[in-house]
């Protein structure tokens, strides 16, 4: 069982976990904010809508399309 | 470290894995590519709360048993930097792969139309909600309101009651007529109709769809046209999809044919260039049965057994016609182009509203006029729903096909174009 953060909070999963459930999981579910600042949350749950991205360990990665690992930084927030 | 392919598989969903298992016993070295953490496709995507048929496992198995055939997940397809290449990116790494044949099994994503409050948190694609349920995400107790149109309705609900939601309604836009004409043809395809036995339920409408997501900063309740009248239900869930689309942008990025809005191939599985092949749901909606059935066909065609493709021909005219008849129930009601309020975001990347794209006359006008599809997901999804809203036809979409990293792009000024 992988324990990860969720915008510093600490939170552990089952193996195979993906981070966008991490984010309902751990936080409000929430993943960014629109360009009008509006909070989205993933939509399409596979990869195309790109409403999941989030930073992960520094970088912006899909949150549907990427596992928890131990470790690992989430962060939701702007 | 660049790689080739004899044969360059994109996608390992019932299609690719078919297409790669048909073509390994040759010898060939195949390369299969997905975007996901794992392979298996939407269909058949696992996770902490899926629970997988046994023949996923066994042909996820039989193609990994292969010594010539390397599977790279979480892998996407950045652009073409010269004929027969593709430069890719993994969370580590990108890299050019040159490649032979190539066959694209890219697959279908949903048709997400805009309503009012579709931006809300809480509301997601209804093959999204099983999607996010899968990988783990918790739906217990809560009240779930399925909407759209197509089986996968059916489906998404069936997982999310098996995760403990209660779900409150399912909301089908096509008319209790043309379902049940569907549901009369289903002996024709027997295990079809066990399957919709199974999973039918007591909250699903027909001739209802959605009308507004109510909430203020997270998803409250859902307005639904229920059979002529106005419903208002609490709800902590909306999943909403309006059937399926085929994912041609890598095809059409190649240069290969459309044929209406999926990629044009012939009886081999040939698209119109020469060595490019493709199967499953991106040359149309059709299910696994007929994925896994044209991607055989591919994969020896590409090894050049055509004898064997051909003898699997039959078993494919008797699953295109399961998804004739499909397409013909869920066509979309007129209703479902009126949803949005002139406020309504139809871009969500670029939060462009209604009202700055209905007077356009094409989608090349209105992206240059308002943004709409210039954002991170490119138009994959506002590009299907105006096609739907107002007939635009999308443009073949330019390198990077997906973002990607500075040094992933810098790999090709290494290996300029031969």
């Amino acid at each position: 069982m992988p324990e990860l953060t969720v915008n510093g909070r600490a939170l552990r999963v089952a193996i195979g976990t993906s981070v966008a459930a991490a984010l309902a999981l751990g936080d409000d579910g929430s993943s960014r904010t629109s360009v009008s600042g509006q909070r989205r949350a993933p939509l399409c749950g596979m990869g195309i809508c790109q409403e999941c991205r989030v930073t992960i360990d520094g970088l912006r990665r899909l949150a549907c399309q990427t596992l928890c690992h131990e470790g690992m930084q989430v962060l939701s927030q702007p | 470290m660049n790689e080739h392919a004899d044969i360059l598989i994109i996608g390992a969903g019932p299609a690719g894995l078919n297409a790669a298992l048909a073509a390994a016993p040759s010898g060939a070295r195949i390369v299969l590519l997905d975007d996901n953490p794992l392979p298996g496709g939407q269909i058949w995507r696992d996770g902490p709360q899926a629970k997988l048929p046994p023949q996923a496992h066994q042909l996820r198995n039989q193609v990994l048993a292969f010594a010539n055939v390397q599977l790279h997940c979480a892998t996407r397809v950045i652009a073409r930097p010269a004929a027969k290449q593709l430069l890719v990116e993994n969370d580590e790494r990108g890299w050019i792969i040159s490649y032979a044949t190539l066959i694209l099994c890219t697959g279908a994503r949903e048709l997400l139309l805009p309503f009012p409050g579709w931006t809300l948190p809480g509301v997601t694609g209804a093959g999204g909600l099983q999607a996010l349920i899968k990988g783990g995400m918790p739906v217990a107790n809560e009240r779930v309101v399925i909407a759209g149109s197509g089986p996968l309705l059916l489906a998404s609900a069936d997982t999310a009651r098996k995760n403990a939601a209660q779900v409150i309604r399912i909301a089908e836009q096509a008319s209790a007529r043309s379902v049940g004409a569907f549901a009369a043809q289903l002996p024709r395809w027997p295990h079809k109709l066990l399957q919709a036995l199974q999973l039918f339920s007591a909250s699903y409408r027909t001739g209802s769809h959605v009308l507004a997501a109510i909430g203020s900063e997270r998803l409250e309740g859902v307005r639904l046209m229920q059979q002529g009248k106005i419903v208002e239900l609490a709800c902590d869930r909306l999943a909403c999809g309006f059937g399926l689309t085929p994912n041609t942008q890598l095809g059409q990025a190649l240069g290969c044919n459309l044929q209406g809005q999926a990629i044009q191939v012939d009886a081999w599985q040939a698209t119109s260039l020469a060595e490019h092949f493709a199967a499953g749901e991106c040359t149309g909606f059709g299910g696994s049965e007929l994925a896994l059935v044209e991607g055989s066909i591919a994969g020896l065609t590409a090894v050049g057994d055509r004898k064997a493709a051909e003898r699997l021909w039959p078993q494919r005219a008797r699953w295109q016609g399961f998804a004739d008849a499909l397409n013909r129930t869920f066509a979309l009601a007129p209703a479902l182009n009126a949803l949005s309020e002139p406020d309504t975001l139809v871009c969500r990347c670029e939060d462009v509203p209604f009202s700055a794209l209905h007077a356009h006359r094409s989608w090349r006008e209105a992206k240059l006029a308002s943004r709409c599809g210039m954002g991170a997901c490119q138009g994959r999804v506002c590009g299907a729903a105006t096609a739907q809203l107002f007939g635009w036809q999308p443009s073949a979409p330019r390198p990077p096909y997906s973002p990607a990293r500075i040094e992933t792009l810098l790999c090709v000024d290494d290996h300029p174009p031969a």
